[in-house]
């Protein structure tokens, strides 16, 4: 509040009372439904607000001096919704993941039965965890690498906090029965409007603060988070076209039906991975792992080859997840060849940002932080690999619909997604708070520990499964009839479905480690401007400072 | 071409156009051709809409979130057909808003579940798995049976289905309400008119055993049923693999 | 900035610097080329081929004129001929010759457990023993008659199923339908009970039931009460239920009366698979697991 003017505080009130004018309206309309319980929702979390708002309003206005700092208020917050998301959906997932071995543990409750909390893992932590991070890593580097201050502090407190109710809005809906069924984008239609405002404003921002940029170049960071926020747009708005059954109901039908609603909703769904998954981190590693490193980025040239390849091919290769179903045979063969094709730019970022560690490999040996984003890379790398190989036909013919697929997407997301994740915000917690470093060395030494273990366990554990799985649905014996029931694989599925519960384990303890890390950090260690939020230019001997000082 | 580049990473907003142009020529070349290519859409005029019972079941199977196990998609491979029956027709999900094809089958695919098992056996499944597959690991849905099935709205969800292209005609939204009661009460006054709005071969039955009371087990149990028996056309020689 | 040499690798920055991040200038690796070639190059030959891009209303149908449900009806037909050496003469032997060829009955069990499996386990068992509601098929006496034959028709046609052919049967609602009083009930559940040894047989209360029994039971349950084939009706005496021998069960059976539906498998699963799961049955009953 103290960082805001005037003017902005007023703006902030006017759109707290909207808000709960807006609240009150769903309430009234959608009295019998989710709808209203969530109207209400707003509507006090919004009167809640206007209150906290005016206690603080006549606060001094903030002095000019603040113009010339960083405005960091927004990341330390996205900080700390990242870890509490990541907390929330990794729990969910180690939840989901132990039903699968012990289905009694929903205990029978109406909202706990696994097709209604798995989509709260997912959402919960590729939106809430992933988007989280990548707002709060966006805010920041934008801001670096511009060397401008945040433009319109008001508007990027709006898109955080506006994203977090889109994230809560989303996974309590599913616990009580509002979805729409479509994978990565289950929220129901009021919800899905309200990300879309949000994510206006987001472009709004980040394009107003790269216009004030003082370097003439935009950072290759900046291209991946702007892909991000634009392709996002582009599908959620796209995928989301739905007719409400009634203004006062939670309830719509999808605009599309059957053969076309199938690619839309995969055109989607594989580019919420491409530029979700994929472009939002990889603009994270460009700007996390040549600082931590100290490093040049190894090759110009290869960015902009993996840039505009990930952003032209991603797009073609949603039928991969659509081999041998309705789908006409030639978009199987589009999506099946893009995706070989696409393999080239990914390796070619996994090898940029690898390449880039040569002469920093002892800090690698040395450094947990930088050994998150190291690996992170090694995992993007085995992804993409793997990614492109899951999307040959024959080979998907296997794999589709066994744990196979879910092994590839948590050597994506636990490897990759929140391996770069941790490792970026090791690197940025001290600066944005102005501390000298970690709390805790030895903490972040354990995470990185467990989270390898973790996530070799569960991804190890799926591969056997799945290709299990895969392969007992279509074992003939000799006779030349099928040699398993479905229940017999099923049967053979249990031990790996307790392997990967204790995988997800090690993987949530750690991430909790990180969050008391961070706690620590924050409340014991006393603020410095030595290291100031802003890294000196001479990246090199900063980093060796910071080496030092841990 | 690199030299280029550094003229467009100078500017924002060619930048940014320079991304949206790129990532708009793939989805535009594979989706816009599902709309004009003919084929695409197999032809089944005996294909028949929802009954408001079946679409409310099916509102209650996307509510559970069924698709995070169970796929509706039998693909063109041998094993599957062999498994679960003729492989999916592009047709027999052509009223599907949206269409749950899924992604993952931790159980197994449901596109030909339809008339494979009795209602009863269902409503002992969806009430306890494990008690008719003691193997099973998915979950038990026992308010189900509890909870009356809510059908005063009807009429707006076949409404909405009208306008995303489901050809309801006025007197099916009219009688939503009537023909969901009817077609799980055989011995009803209602009874008769789903059989006159939706065809002689739907099923009218209690199907979850409990006469006179409409629950969510009903409308869940009478959408199962008629997975994959919309039409025919999978059946047809042209199409059906097996001998 | 003017672009300057980094020790490490020798080669010089673009000149451009962002918060300490500079980028080198290094040529684009010549791997990067070779692969985006070779894999376009695999691509645009694949193109060729196989069916790929739309063309307004049609699409390229490729050179090899490959289509996937084509694939998949040569596959099934390649299977079907492979197997038709051993399921022709399942489909056209005599049961019981069948039943005597050791290597067909390989066969037969090697297909019928995972056909049973597929199919049949989730309401029989996957030993094919029952549970409430859903006949044992390897126990006690059979309500059609255990024959290949009588377990084929089953199959087929299924009991209370809508099919055309289906077979039909129903007890009826005592109790609910006012035919008998719960006075005259409870002795009847005591000898019906009787009847399978599960309780006293002796009595008052027996004189009675089994008066009651001859009078409204015996037509379809037989004299006995040793069941009847052609009706469906289950033997009471042989001591397995269908739905239950308790007290409680047998009372809900007779108030409520019963009318069981098994599926028809005409249409789902071929006449070999059908009478291969006949045979496989019969098996069963011989050697239960
Ligand atoms: C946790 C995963 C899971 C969820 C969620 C789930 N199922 Fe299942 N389902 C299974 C498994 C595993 C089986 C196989 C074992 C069995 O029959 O119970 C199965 C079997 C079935 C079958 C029998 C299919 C056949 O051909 O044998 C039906 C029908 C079914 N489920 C319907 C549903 C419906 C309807 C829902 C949602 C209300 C649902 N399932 C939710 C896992 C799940
Ligand atoms: C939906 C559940 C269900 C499925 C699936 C099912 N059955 Fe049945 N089956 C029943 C019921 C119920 C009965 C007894 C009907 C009655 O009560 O009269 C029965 C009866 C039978 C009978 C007659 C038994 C006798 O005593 O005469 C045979 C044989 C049989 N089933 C075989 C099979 C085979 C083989 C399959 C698989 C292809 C199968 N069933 C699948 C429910 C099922
Ligand atoms: C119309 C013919 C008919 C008559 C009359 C009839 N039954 Fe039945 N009964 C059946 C049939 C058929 C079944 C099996 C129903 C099924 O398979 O679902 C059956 C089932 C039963 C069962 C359940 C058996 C089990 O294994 O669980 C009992 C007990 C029974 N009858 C007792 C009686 C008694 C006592 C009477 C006389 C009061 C009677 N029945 C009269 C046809 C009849
Ligand atoms: C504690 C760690 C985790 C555990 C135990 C876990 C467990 C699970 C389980 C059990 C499923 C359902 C699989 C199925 O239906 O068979 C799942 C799905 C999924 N999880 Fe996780 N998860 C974890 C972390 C993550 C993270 C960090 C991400 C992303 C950043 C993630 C993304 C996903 C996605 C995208 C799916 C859907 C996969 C699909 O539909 O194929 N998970 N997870
Ligand atoms: C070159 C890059 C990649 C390609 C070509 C690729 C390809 C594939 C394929 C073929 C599938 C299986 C589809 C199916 O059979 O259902 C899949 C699933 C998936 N992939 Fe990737 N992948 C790539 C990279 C990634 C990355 C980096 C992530 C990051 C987390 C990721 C996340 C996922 C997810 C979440 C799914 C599950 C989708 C579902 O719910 O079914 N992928 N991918
Ligand atoms: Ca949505
Ligand atoms: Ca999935
Ligand atoms: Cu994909």
């Amino acid at each position: 509040m103290g960082q805001l003017t005037v003017a902005e505080r007023q703006a902030g009130i006017m759109i707290l009372v909207g808000m709960a004018v807006l609240g009150f309206v769903m309430a009234v309309a959608g009295a019998d439904n989710a709808l209203g319980v969530h109207g209400a929702w707003i509507l006090v979390a919004a009167v809640v607000g206007v209150f906290l708002m005016l206690d603080r309003y006549l606060d001094p206005p903030p002095n000019e001096t603040r113009l010339s700092e960083y405005y960091d208020d927004p990341a330390k917050a996205g900080v700390v919704f990242a870890m509490m998301w990541a907390v929330i959906g990794m729990g969910f997932g180690l939840w989901i993941a132990s039903l699968l071995a012990w289905p009694e543990l929903n205990f029978d409750l109406e909202w706990t039965s696994f097709g209604r909390i798995r989509p709260i893992h997912t959402t919960g932590i590729i939106f809430g965890f992933g988007g989280n991070a990548l707002i709060a890593t966006s805010y920041y580097v934008m801001q670096r690498t511009c060397r401008a201050r945040l433009q319109d502090p008001l508007a990027a407190w709006f898109v955080l906090l506006g994203y977090n109710l889109f994230c809560v809005l989303a996974t309590t809906g599913y616990a009580m029965g509002s979805t729409q069924s479509k994978e990565y984008a289950e929220p129901e239609w009021y919800t899905d409007i309200w990300l879309v405002v949000v994510w206006v404003v987001y472009f709004v921002v980040y394009l107003r603060t790269l216009a004030r940029r003082k370097e003439p170049h935009i950072y290759v960071a900046n291209w991946y988070y702007m892909a991000f926020i634009l392709v996002v747009a582009m599908l959620h708005i796209v995928n989301n076209l739905a007719v409400p059954v009634s203004w006062g109901s939670d309830k719509s039908y999808s605009l599309f039906a059957g053969v076309q609603d199938a690619l839309t909703e995969w055109w989607y769904g594989h580019n919420a991975v491409a530029f979700f998954l994929t472009s939002g981190f990889l603009g994270m590693m460009y700007y996390f792992l040549p600082v931590r490193a100290g490093r040049p980025i190894y090759s110009y040239r290869m960015s902009i080859i993996s840039f505009w390849g990930i952003t032209f091919m991603y797009m073609w290769v949603g039928s991969h997840h659509l081999h041998y179903t309705a789908l006409p045979q030639w978009v199987q063969t589009l999506g099946m060849t893009f995706s070989i094709i696409l393999l080239v730019p990914s390796w070619a970022s996994a090898a940029n940002a690898l390449l880039t560690l040569n002469g920093a490999w002892h800090k690698v040996r040395d450094d947990a932080t930088l050994r998150f984003m190291m690996v992170a890379a090694v995992f993007y790398g085995i992804t993409t690999f793997e990614g492109s190989f899951l999307a040959i036909r024959s080979v998907n013919s296997l794999s589709h619909y066994t744990d196979w697929t879910v092994g590839h997407v948590h050597a994506g997301a636990l490897g990759w997604v929140a391996m770069i994740s941790f490792g970026s915000i090791y690197a940025m917690v001290p600066w944005i708070w102005k501390r000298e470093r970690m709390y805790s060395p030895g903490l972040i030494e354990a995470h990185f520990w467990l989270a390898l273990a973790g996530t070799v366990v569960y991804v190890v554990a799926m591969w056997n499964s799945g290709i299990i799985q895969g392969l007992m649905w279509r074992t003939y014996n000799d006779s030349g009839t099928l040699t398993y029931s479905f229940v017999e694989s099923l049967v053979a599925m249990h031990p790996y479905y307790i392997a990967r519960a204790f995988g997800g384990l090690l993987f949530l303890t750690g991430a909790l480690l990180g969050c008391l890390n961070i706690y620590l950090t924050v409340t014991r260690l006393p603020l410095t401007e030595a290291v100031s939020s802003r890294p000196p230019l001479d990246c090199e001997a900063a980093v060796g400072a910071l080496q030092a000082a841990e | 071409m690199f030299g280029l580049h550094k003229q467009l990473e100078r500017k924002s907003l060619a930048l940014a156009l320079g991304i949206v142009v790129a990532a708009s020529i793939g989805g535009f070349v594979e989706i816009a051709p599902l709309f004009t290519i003919h084929q695409t859409v197999e032809d089944a005029p005996d294909m028949r809409v929802y009954t408001p019972l079946e679409l409310a079941g099916r509102n209650i199977y996307i509510r559970e979130g069924c698709y995070a196990c169970h796929s509706q998609m039998i693909r063109t491979l041998r094993d599957e057909v062999e498994r679960y029956g003729p492989y999916s027709l592009a047709v027999e999900s052509k009223y599907d808003h949206p269409m749950l094809w899924g992604s993952k089958r931790t159980g197994p695919d449901l596109a030909r579940v339809g008339a494979k098992y009795s209602d009863a056996w269902h409503v002992a499944h969806l009430d306890n798995p494990r008690a008719v597959v003691p193997e099973s690991v998915m979950p038990a849905y026992r308010w189900l049976l509890r909870k009356d099935l809510r059908i005063d709205r009807l009429g707006d969800y076949l409404s909405a289905q009208r306008v995303v292209g489901v050809p309801y005609t006025d007197a099916m939204i009219a009688n939503a309400e009537h023909d969901a009661y009817g077609q799980a009460a055989p011995d009803s006054a209602y009874a008769e008119g789903v059989t006159k709005r939706y065809g002689e071969a739907t099923t009218i039955r209690v199907f979850d055993g409990q006469p006179g009371r409409l629950t969510e087990m009903d409308a869940l149990v009478a959408y199962l049923q008629i997975l994959g028996r919309l039409t025919d056309a999978a059946h047809k020689p042209a199409f059906a693999g097996r001998q | 900035m003017k672009p300057e040499l980094d020790p490490v690798s020798g080669r010089s920055t673009t000149g451009h610097e962002w918060n300490g991040i500079t980028e080198l200038d290094t040529p684009v690796p010549k791997a990067v080329w070779f692969f985006l070639i070779t894999t376009f190059l695999f691509s645009v030959g694949y193109w060729l081929f196989m069916p790929a891009w739309p063309l307004g209303t049609t699409y390229t149908k490729g050179l090899l004129g490959d289509d996937e449900r084509a694939n998949l009806t040569a596959a099934i037909k390649a299977a079907t001929d492979e197997r038709g050496a051993w399921t022709r003469i399942v489909a056209e032997r005599e049961p019981v010759a069948i039943m005597a060829d050791g290597d067909l009955m390989a066969k037969v069990r090697e297909s019928g457990r995972t056909l049973f499996g597929n199919n049949c386990a989730m309401c029989h068992g996957r030993e094919a023993v029952g549970g409430p509601g859903f006949p044992s098929l390897v126990r006690g006496t059979t309500l059609w008659g255990d024959t290949p034959e009588a377990f084929a028709e089953t199959i087929r046609v299924g009991i209370n199923s809508g099919h055309t052919d289906s077979r039909t049967s129903q007890m009826l609602a005592f109790g609910r339908d006012g035919i008998l009083t719960r006075q005259q009930i409870d002795p009847l559940v005591a000898y019906v009970r009787g009847l399978a040894q599960q309780g006293s047989t002796t009595g008052k209360q027996l004189d009675e039931g089994r008066q009651l029994f001859a009078a409204n039971c015996v037509a379809c349950h037989g004299e006995g009460g040793e069941g009847n084939r052609s009706l469906g009706a289950p033997d009471l005496s042989d001591g397995t239920w269908l739905y239950g021998g308790d007290d409680a069960s047998v009372l809900q059976s007779i108030w409520h009366g019963r009318q069981g539906h098994m599926p028809s498998w005409d249409g789902r699963l071929s006449a070999w698979e059908r009478k291969l799961l006949a045979i496989y049955l019969v098996d069963l009953r011989g050697n239960p697991r």
